[in-house]
């Protein structure tokens, strides 16, 4: 039979059989994932997204470094109870400045793509460090260790890394002075890698959000990062439907 | 080494290889599951966290899933496919040195990945916590292995390369590609730990997802297929059911694979088209995995009484059940409706522990217990404890995702349940406390597991010794008749 003869072909060559198992596997992924970054629709075009301060930065980090992913989504869906319990859904605006992503794929604990002003920090630093004081029902993990000093050491680096890979952290006069234009003034100093140091301790010191003046913690960082999150869009400048498009 | 007289002999083939990568596919499978058994057990008694980084569930669940898919699974997966490609090519590896280099590679990996996620260190990506330096690692590693595989095959001595080492070339090749695309990361500076991803928000979650689900279907799906085509027919001592079935669904489960990943998207700000095509791909795809199903339980026709007689035989064939049963719970939670609910569940965790547990691990399991006494050159030590550990392992899996299915959906229903004014029913918290009694009960259902387990690393390590005396006893008898001829 024709088929068999041909597929007698493939199996007694390992090369041509490589390249077309090759072949077979390379289109998925060409198909779906390509396109994301040409399809101008795919990033909701929306005022307020910024990338985080060093503070935040390395509030995140943390984040990542104790895998809070594996317990809490940051991606909200278009569901009613969604909305009622955390907020607008998601936009991907939200996370355009989000190396890596952290959506999540399970809540044993609750989405947190909008917990940035639920609570007071005072609240989070109590919930951090023993949860079941604040929630009995938690079954998450204390976390003591997080009042521990905040290394501060390699902020700068950490940001040129992420400059690196797209993150519009500025390093020169013309970058920062386009940031100006994009986020405005108070947002683009922030961003400025040269400051980097100068802006975490004055954010920390100003904010003071692990209630201790005496120095920062990682800690200050962590909360800063969460009381953002789900913040930067301000959803009564948009119509209901304003981004159904996009989708 | 075996001694040169044994059916394992070293000339003809490199079984060494094969015996290390088997110990530690038990070793592995061990240490993964006492982590599983005790992450679980943090989410039903939180004081287990102590109150320590190294023992705190974000850390440790990446331990978990590493040393169970990448030290068991992958163990698992380096030594029969060296066992498979030289008895089916009917030559020996290519290389010992690149082999070994394989081996010690490989495990240092595990151990790193292991360690640095105790650490803090993890790219944040699920499946692929390692950080670059040790993705740089997998990448050599994983390459001396395309090679020393492609090499094997390239001298074979007859014409025809045997369906498993398609199916085990499909998983090097997905799996490089894969890893490579999905770790692209800007490290802080070279002397740093600490990278961050290429891409970021919707891009990176759709290069991860098309990871992570390709990570289930190439690494634990493809390549223990791989595993089936060849233990199957040789432990039921029958020819595969359909040659062709398994050309088709080689073909169509390699091509319909790579497109599903963004089903884990389904109502997230990834756009619409792209989870729509992977969740009409998922429904597509149940046809190729049912077709491998249906080859592997069916080559059991004609010896169905083994069913009875042959535990080892058990394990395969309730292994491509719950492939069957795992492949089609797949394709019903990657529609949108069921996904609505399902999703950030424990449903999804149930789902791919009927996978893990029921498919990779059971066909693991069956092909070890097929293919360790065969290297030893002995039977195996206790029949009675191999059936011991499929009841363990079976009752352990059922309880395992009963829990999970109650679990899950219960979850999803509290928090979608409103009250006679429109208000949400259940606080969040009202729906963790309903879940302690099923964590509990998967608790219990891993222990079955792991004990399952425990008794098999044991049935091997006293099969091996035994191997060992006979080898040796024949070897003194040998010498003795040799000194009065």
């Amino acid at each position: 039979m024709n088929f068999n003869f041909k597929h007698e072909w493939i199996e007694t060559n390992i090369g041509l059989m490589a390249v077309l198992t090759m072949l077979a596997i390379s289109v998925g992924g060409l198909v779906e994932i390509a396109p994301l970054f040409f399809i101008d629709k795919t990033i909701e075009k929306v005022e307020g997204v910024r990338p985080y301060t060093p503070l935040e930065q390395r509030g995140r980090d943390i984040y990542v470094r104790e895998g809070c992913y594996t317990c809490h989504s940051q991606m909200i869906r278009p569901f009613r109870d969604e909305k009622l319990r955390y907020g607008h859904y998601s936009l991907a605006a939200e996370s355009q400045y989000d190396h890596p992503f952290q959506w999540g794929s399970k809540r044993t604990g609750p989405d947190l793509a909008r917990v940035g002003g639920k609570y007071s920090n005072e609240w989070h630093v109590q919930h951090l460090k023993a949860p079941r004081s604040m929630v009995p029902e938690s079954v998450m993990p204390n976390y003591p260790w997080l009042m521990s000093p905040l290394d501060i050491s390699d902020v700068a680096g950490r940001m040129k890394a992420l400059r690196k890979v797209g993150v519009p952290y500025s390093l020169t006069q013309a970058e920062y002075e386009a940031n100006v234009t994009k986020f405005g003034e108070t947002v683009a100093r922030q961003l400025h890698i040269p400051d980097a140091q100068k802006n975490l301790v004055e954010q920390a010191n100003f904010g003071n959000y692990d209630g201790d003046r005496s120095g920062i913690s990682e800690m200050d960082a962590l909360v800063a990062y969460l009381q953002v999150l789900g913040t930067m869009v301000d959803f009564s400048k948009y119509s209901d439907d304003a981004f159904v498009g996009n989708r | 080494m075996a001694a040169s007289t044994s059916y394992s002999g070293v000339e003809q083939y490199n079984f060494d290889i094969v015996k290390k990568f088997s110990v530690m596919a038990l070793v592995w499978a061990v240490i993964g599951m006492f982590v599983g058994v005790y992450i679980a057990s943090e989410l039903a008694w939180p004081f287990l966290n102590f109150d320590s980084p190294y023992f705190s569930f974000g850390r440790f669940r990446p331990v978990h899933t590493t040393s169970v898919i990448f030290g068991f699974g992958g163990s698992a997966l380096f030594a029969t496919s060296y066992y498979v490609v030289q008895r089916t090519c009917q030559t020996r590896l290519i290389s010992d040195g690149m082999a070994n280099f394989t081996f010690w590679g490989w495990q240092t990996i595990i151990l790193l990945a292991g360690l640095s996620y105790l650490g803090g260190y993890s790219q944040g990506r699920e499946y692929a916590e390692m950080e670059w330096p040790i993705d740089l690692l997998i990448e050599v590693v994983w390459v001396t292995y395309l090679i020393l595989f492609v090499g094997t095959i390239m001298r074979r001595k007859q014409p025809h390369i045997y369906v498993a080492n398609w199916f085990y070339l499909a998983f090097i090749l997905a799996t490089a590609l894969l890893h490579t695309f999905n770790n692209l990361a800007m490290p802080v500076d070279l002397f740093s730990m600490k990278s961050y991803s290429l891409f970021a928000g919707t891009q990176d979650a759709m290069t991860q997802w098309w990871y992570g689900h390709n990570a289930v279907g190439f690494f634990l799906t493809a390549a223990f297929l791989g595993m089936m085509y060849y233990f199957v027919p040789k432990q039921a001592g029958r020819p595969i059911y359909s040659y062709r079935l398994s050309i088709v669904h080689f073909w169509a489960l390699g091509f319909m694979y790579m497109w599903v990943g963004a089903h884990h998207l389904h109502w997230t700000a990834l756009p619409d088209w792209t989870s729509s095509l992977a969740a009409a791909f998922s429904i597509l795809l149940l046809m190729p995995s049912w077709g491998g199903m249906i080859n592997g339980i069916m080559t059991l026709s004609g010896a169905w009484d083994k069913l009875r007689t042959d535990p080892v035989m058990r394990f395969m064939i309730v292994a491509l059940s719950f492939y069957g049963m795992s492949t089609f719970e797949g394709p019903m939670m990657s529609l949108k409706e069921v996904n609505a609910l399902s999703h950030y569940t424990d449903w999804t965790v149930g789902h791919v522990h009927s996978g893990a547990l029921g498919w990779v691990a059971m066909i693991s399991f069956g092909s070890l217990y097929h293919m360790m006494p065969k290297l030893w050159d002995t039977k195996i030590y206790s029949n009675k404890l191999v059936e011991v550990h499929f009841w363990l392992a079976t009752i352990g899996i059922v309880l395992y995702i009963v829990a999970m299915w109650i679990s899950g959906i219960t979850q999803g229903l509290m928090w979608r349940a409103f009250d006679e004014f429109g208000n949400l029913q259940y606080s969040f918290a009202e729906s963790v406390a309903a879940m302690m009694p099923f964590y509990a009960m998967r608790a219990i259902g891993g222990m079955f597991f792991l004990t399952g387990a425990v008794l098999m690393t044991y049935n091997m390590f006293m099969t091996i010794r035994q191997g060992k005396r006979e080898a040796a006893a024949l070897e003194a008898k040998l010498a003795a008749k040799m000194a009065h001829a």
